[in-house]
């Protein structure tokens, strides 16, 4: 197994956490792993991206040109990196934001309604979680059950509360994958 | 046979290189025998400059870093951070202090570090060969200055101690002066005074010394030492510039 | 042991404090501010001191004190940075005292850009301030080898008395990977009755300066520090290499392309081609001897030097090579990264033309 995630949107998505979040249940279930982040000023309200290997391989390089999965949450993340998506690889779209449609043929698209779940939850900042929920349904590349540990022991003391709220995003994300 | 006069213990054996008139041996000579009254010698880490005193280390008896041009505070804010119950002093002059190292003593009293600095105003650069100096006078030659210092191009000369003395972080500031006995025994109770602010944890303590460098004024010994009276002391008023309760 | 995930930056700066640095000066540079910013929460923590200067001169000037008075000292920066403080290693470097420069280059010259370069490599590995004198420089191609080297750089720069540099780039700087935290093999040390933190009862002052007024004194220590530099080249030289024995082409890089390389010589192998990786973890010393080696093999059609810069280290492997095999170059600048895909390319590309 070898993924190379190309994540990508506004500053403030929670993008750069969608790809900490992989990388750290990866390296949970003993797989190698990296997360390269975009990086400066544009990280405060521009775009941002993160570029995210998970390999049972040693990572050689940690950056690439051709992503197997692309998850865009706004609309020009899904314009500037449609075209770089491997044949055969799977493009996320947070449809609550992007209407567009995915215009290649060669490549699976998976439209979750990111931003409407979370607004549904009662919490925009979770959006990214649904988003995440959704890739690991999709693309069984890690367990449920190891990012349940990760947000137990991310969220503890007075945010202990959070956890179930994750979960849930985590869980209606997956729901959206057929 | 009575003793009526020995070096420092904080001074090594070794024949000082200044030339004739030079104040540096004299305040060397003051440094050392404060450090001794207090009974530091042993404790005592000495920071020296680029300029004359680059050789200050051959001739003190306690531990001496040279700090490259300008940057004896930050050499010494590093010194006693780590060594906070050991005096650390720089020794420092005009061009070194007031000019290539402007910043590191700025920032040295605006954290309030607790070292001494003492610095050597003479008017001029010495080891290069007598170029302007941030402290020359107005009208004053220098090498770099052949029509004197003017103020329309060069602006007025830096008063040190009154500017460090806008820091918060500076505790005690002196200026004096050692054209004279009476001076030279003002000059060595400041220098001591400094310390024991340094000591006390009060903060910052800085003591300029307005001194002479007679080889590159172009003046006797004597002549030198008139001229500091009557024209760096008229510029550069003496005494206490600012002292904190704490000190 | 537990793999744990670490920023690059952070887990540099986690590593000095494992390594017993006691001080930390630096001033505020992208693309490698998570260094002063853990040291500033951790350093305290751990006995330290931490100091965030007016400048970087002040910063390296610190850590100057710091090392001269026996405290184990390092700062951090960035290209434009690093160029400031080079008065202060070159300082270190003639008053032999011990220090951690870390360098998390971007791109040049001037202000350049944030993103990742290797565009120091000939101010890191020439000396870079005035005079003629070395700085250890270790490369690390990940956050592993970079927490590793940084433990061992701070005994280094205590054996040889000199300062040591590491040489990373932003990408190393602010990726995140999991580590293992090693316990680097300890060293003898020698004491340190050279430095100026007190007589405290000795019998004598010391003197720290670099400083040598006499014409002969200052020969005589330029030949001490060749024979210095001269051990040093043969004692710690290190590099790491794979498949490069029976390759056609050997592909020679280090730091963050020498990963990307590694990447391109497995997809070079897939199409059957022979591709080696030659990845020198000193750049000073440079492995320019088992690098000889390898070239001479009748295998080797051509070397394929690969940088984040205009080709600097190319010619430390042109020095090494001395024209025997076809020594070509691929380089991405200005904060652009090469890709797997590039560098593969260009070696097929070569081989080619040099059959």
């Amino acid at each position: 197994m070898k993924k190379q995630i190309t994540i990508a949107g506004f500053g403030g998505q929670g993008v750069m956490s969608i790809g900490k979040s992989l990388v750290e249940a990866a390296v949970n279930e003993g797989l190698h792993a990296t997360w390269v982040p975009s990086y400066g000023p544009e990280m405060r309200g521009g775009t941002a991206n993160c570029e995210v290997v998970l390999s049972e391989e040693p990572v050689g390089s940690p950056v690439f040109t051709y992503p197997t999965e692309l998850i865009a949450m706004n609309r020009p993340s899904l314009h500037k990196f449609e075209d770089k998506v491997k044949p055969g690889g799977i493009i996320f779209v947070n449809s609550s934001i992007i209407g567009d449609k995915v215009q290649r043929t060669d490549v699976k698209a998976v439209y979750v309604p990111c931003d409407t779940i979370a607004d549904e939850l009662g919490n925009k900042k979770v959006s990214n979680m649904v988003m995440l929920g959704a890739y690991i349904a999709a693309t069984g590349a890690l367990k449920e059950e190891t990012i349940r540990q990760m947000l137990v022991h991310m969220f503890t003391g007075p945010k202990a509360k959070l956890v179930d709220l994750n979960m849930k995003a985590l869980e209606r994300g997956a729901a959206c994958i057929g | 046979m009575t003793t009526v006069y020995r070096k420092s213990a904080g001074l090594q054996d070794r024949e000082l290189h200044y030339c004739p008139g030079c104040s540096h041996g004299i305040v060397h000579k003051l440094v050392a025998e404060c450090m001794e009254e207090l009974g530091l010698i042993d404790t005592a880490i000495l920071v020296c400059p680029v300029g004359c005193s680059v050789f200050a280390g051959n001739y003190f008896a306690c531990d001496c870093i040279e700090a490259i041009h300008g940057r004896a505070p930050a050499v010494a804010t590093a010194v006693k951070r780590t060594h906070p119950d050991q005096l650390v002093v720089t020794y420092q002059g005009d061009g070194d202090l007031a000019s290539i190292g402007a910043a590191e003593i700025v920032h040295a009293a605006m954290r309030g570090e607790k070292f001494t600095t003492v610095f050597i105003n003479n008017a001029i650069y010495g080891m290069t060969g007598g170029q302007m100096a941030p402290t020359t006078l107005l009208g004053q030659r220098a090498t770099t200055a052949p029509h004197g210092r003017i103020k329309e191009l060069h602006g007025s000369p830096i008063r040190m101690a009154e500017l460090l003395s806008t820091m918060d972080g500076l505790a005690y500031a002196e200026r004096v002066c050692v054209a004279d006995i009476p001076h030279l025994n003002k000059a060595k109770k400041a220098i001591k005074k400094a310390f024991e602010v340094q000591l006390s944890g009060a903060g910052f303590s800085f003591v300029e010394v307005l001194s002479a460098c007679p080889t590159n004024w172009g003046m006797t010994p004597l002549e030198a030492n008139k001229w500091l009276l009557e024209n760096m002391a008229a510029y550069y008023p003496l005494g206490v510039i600012k002292e904190v309760p704490e000190a | 042991m537990e793999k744990e995930l670490w920023k690059g930056n952070e887990a540099v700066a986690e590593a000095a404090i494992r390594a017993g640095c006691k001080c930390f000066f630096g001033y505020p540079i992208t693309p490698q501010n998570e260094i002063p910013e853990y040291m500033s929460a951790h350093l305290p923590e751990a006995g330290g001191v931490f100091v965030q200067s007016e400048s970087e001169l002040a910063a390296i000037n610190m850590v100057y004190g710091a090392a001269a008075s026996g405290v184990r000292a390092m700062t951090s920066s960035s290209s434009p940075g690093i160029s400031l403080k080079q008065e202060g290693i070159s300082a270190m470097s003639s008053g032999e005292l011990p220090g951690v420069v870390v360098n998390m280059m971007r791109g040049g010259p001037g202000l350049g850009t944030i993103q990742p370069s290797q565009c120091d490599y000939f101010q890191a590995t020439r000396g870079g301030g005035n005079g003629d004198y070395r700085t250890i420089v270790l490369a690390p191609c990940d956050i592993q080898e970079a927490v590793d080297m940084t433990q061992e750089a701070f005994d280094l720069a205590d054996i040889y008395r000199m300062p040591v540099m590491i040489l990373g780039d932003g990408m190393i700087g602010q990726m995140m990977e999991p580590i293992v935290w090693h316990d680097i093999p300890k060293r003898e040390l020698p004491p340190k009755d050279w430095c100026a933190g007190g007589r405290k009862g000795r019998d004598h002052s010391n003197f720290v300066t670099s400083l040598r007024i006499d014409a002969q004194d200052c020969e005589d220590f330029n030949r001490h520090l060749e024979a210095k530099y001269k051990t040093i080249a043969e004692k710690e030289t290190r590099w790491a290499e794979k498949d490069a024995e029976g390759c056609e082409i050997l592909i020679a890089a280090y730091g963050t392309p020498s990963r990307i390389a590694l990447s391109a010589a497995e997809e070079l192998e897939a199409k059957g081609i022979k591709a080696g990786l030659f990845r020198p973890q000193t750049v000073w010393p440079f492995p320019s001897k088992r690098l000889a080696e390898l070239a001479a093999q009748d295998s080797v059609k051509a070397i394929l030097v690969v940088e984040m810069s205009l080709g600097q280290m190319l010619e430390d492997v042109q020095l090494a090579v001395q024209g025997i095999k076809p020594v070509r170059f691929y380089g991405r600048v200005g904060g652009m990264v090469p890709s797997v895909e590039e560098i593969a390319e260009e070696a097929e590309k070569i081989l080619q033309e040099v059959q």
